[in-house]
């Protein structure tokens, strides 16, 4: 599966909730799909976003938050995993796109290309609920079972180690994180009313 | 465990009056009554983290979504957190209210805290992050609320040094 045609799937789910990436290719690919005020690009920090994910669910707990992560990202925060399984918030969604690879960086294989099971160790972590998907269909269905079971959920897909052509976005770092922030406190002030 | 529990409750009650609502937390020996007393508070989102990296990702979400956090952590967390601070929280200016146990410093009796006391303020320092040494109790709300503010004014991390002298009753 191509991890592009993967996130076309899933856009629709994606635009009506809060989303977190992690830096590259997947960034590039969400944002050339349609930039959404909603949608927040860690362009640095590799591994947090999961972490981000989990400040911001416990922080707006009416609202779903959705991580894309990467299996270069997670394996350096693999933390994050029984963290996130300790406090259990209903309203996160941690999607993994496994390519194997560090693509973004030169494409060196990661540990999962050697057999490490990133679905195994988040149910070992005590994720209570994990899915595996690696065609665009089973993913968008896993989504969509996933945003209405109102179950802390990752998802491992398996994806194809290709690169976008180009890594441009036209959105400065900051700019993306005043927007989200607007956003976020947008939602806070719905909530309050 | 002479930990002094007095000094802790005016350090969580400044945190109280911050209306710091998230605290993330890696337990050590310095910090227990605040972790406890974050614990048994019911309008307190504790999360006890597996390495200090995660909290500062945990405190970026919580700032963006219009939540007062703060950070407990020994300075050799700060120390395994520095790639997140200058990555994601100097980056992106993110406000970070560190809480850091300053062990190794003055008065220290284990060796294996004493090099990492060494280089936290030069640290510190290189990272261009304010620091305030906590050492009176006279003025632990005043200090913790104007490090707060500042954090906030300048969408830049802030580190409290909590120092032998507040936290420990030989």
């Amino acid at each position: 599966m191509l991890r592009a045609d993967a996130l076309h799937a899933i856009y629709p789910d994606l635009e009506r909730h809060i989303v977190v990436t992690i830096m590259g290719a997947v960034a590039v690919e969400l944002y050339t799909l349609g930039h959404r005020h909603n949608f927040f690009y860690l362009e640095h920090a590799m591994g947090l976003a999961s972490s981000m994910g989990l400040g911001i669910a416990l922080s707006l707990p009416d609202h779903k938050v959705v991580v894309i992560d990467g299996d270069g990202s997670l394996l350096m925060n693999l933390g994050t995993l029984s963290t996130i399984a300790r406090y259990r918030p209903n309203n996160l969604l941690h999607i993994v796109f496994d390519n194997e690879s560090l693509v973004s960086v030169g494409g060196f294989p990661t540990a999962t290309s050697t057999g490490t099971d990133l679905a195994g160790i988040a149910r070992a972590s005590g994720i209570p609920q994990v899915m595996e998907a690696h065609t665009p269909d089973s993913l968008k269905a896993s989504v969509t079972e996933a945003l209405a079971s109102n179950t802390l959920t990752t998802i491992v897909s398996k994806v194809e180690a290709v690169v976008p052509k180009s890594f441009h976005m036209d959105l400065p770092l900051l700019e993306n994180r005043f927007q989200f922030k607007r956003y976020l406190e947008s939602l806070r002030r719905v909530t309050a009313q | 465990m002479p930990v002094s529990t007095t000094n802790s409750r005016l350090i969580y009650d400044a945190l109280k009056a911050c209306d710091v609502k998230l605290i993330s937390a890696l337990p050590e020996t310095w910090l227990v009554h605040l972790i406890r007393m974050a614990d048994e508070d019911p309008d307190m989102t504790l999360v006890r983290i597996a390495k200090e990296e995660e909290a500062i990702g945990i405190s970026a979400g919580a700032h963006l979504a219009g939540v007062n956090s703060a950070l407990l952590m020994q300075n050799h967390g700060f120390l395994a957190a520095i790639n997140p601070i200058v990555s994601l929280a100097l980056l992106y200016k993110i406000p970070l209210l560190m809480l850091i146990s300053q062990r190794g410093s003055w008065g220290e009796k284990d060796p294996w805290q004493t090099q990492g006391g060494m280089v936290t303020e030069p640290v510190l320092r290189a990272l261009n992050i304010p620091v305030w040494h906590l050492s009176s109790s006279t003025d632990v709300q005043r200090r913790i609320k104007d490090a707060q503010t500042l954090a906030h004014a300048s969408l830049h991390p802030v580190a409290v040094l909590l120092s032998r002298e507040l936290m420990w009753e030989d």
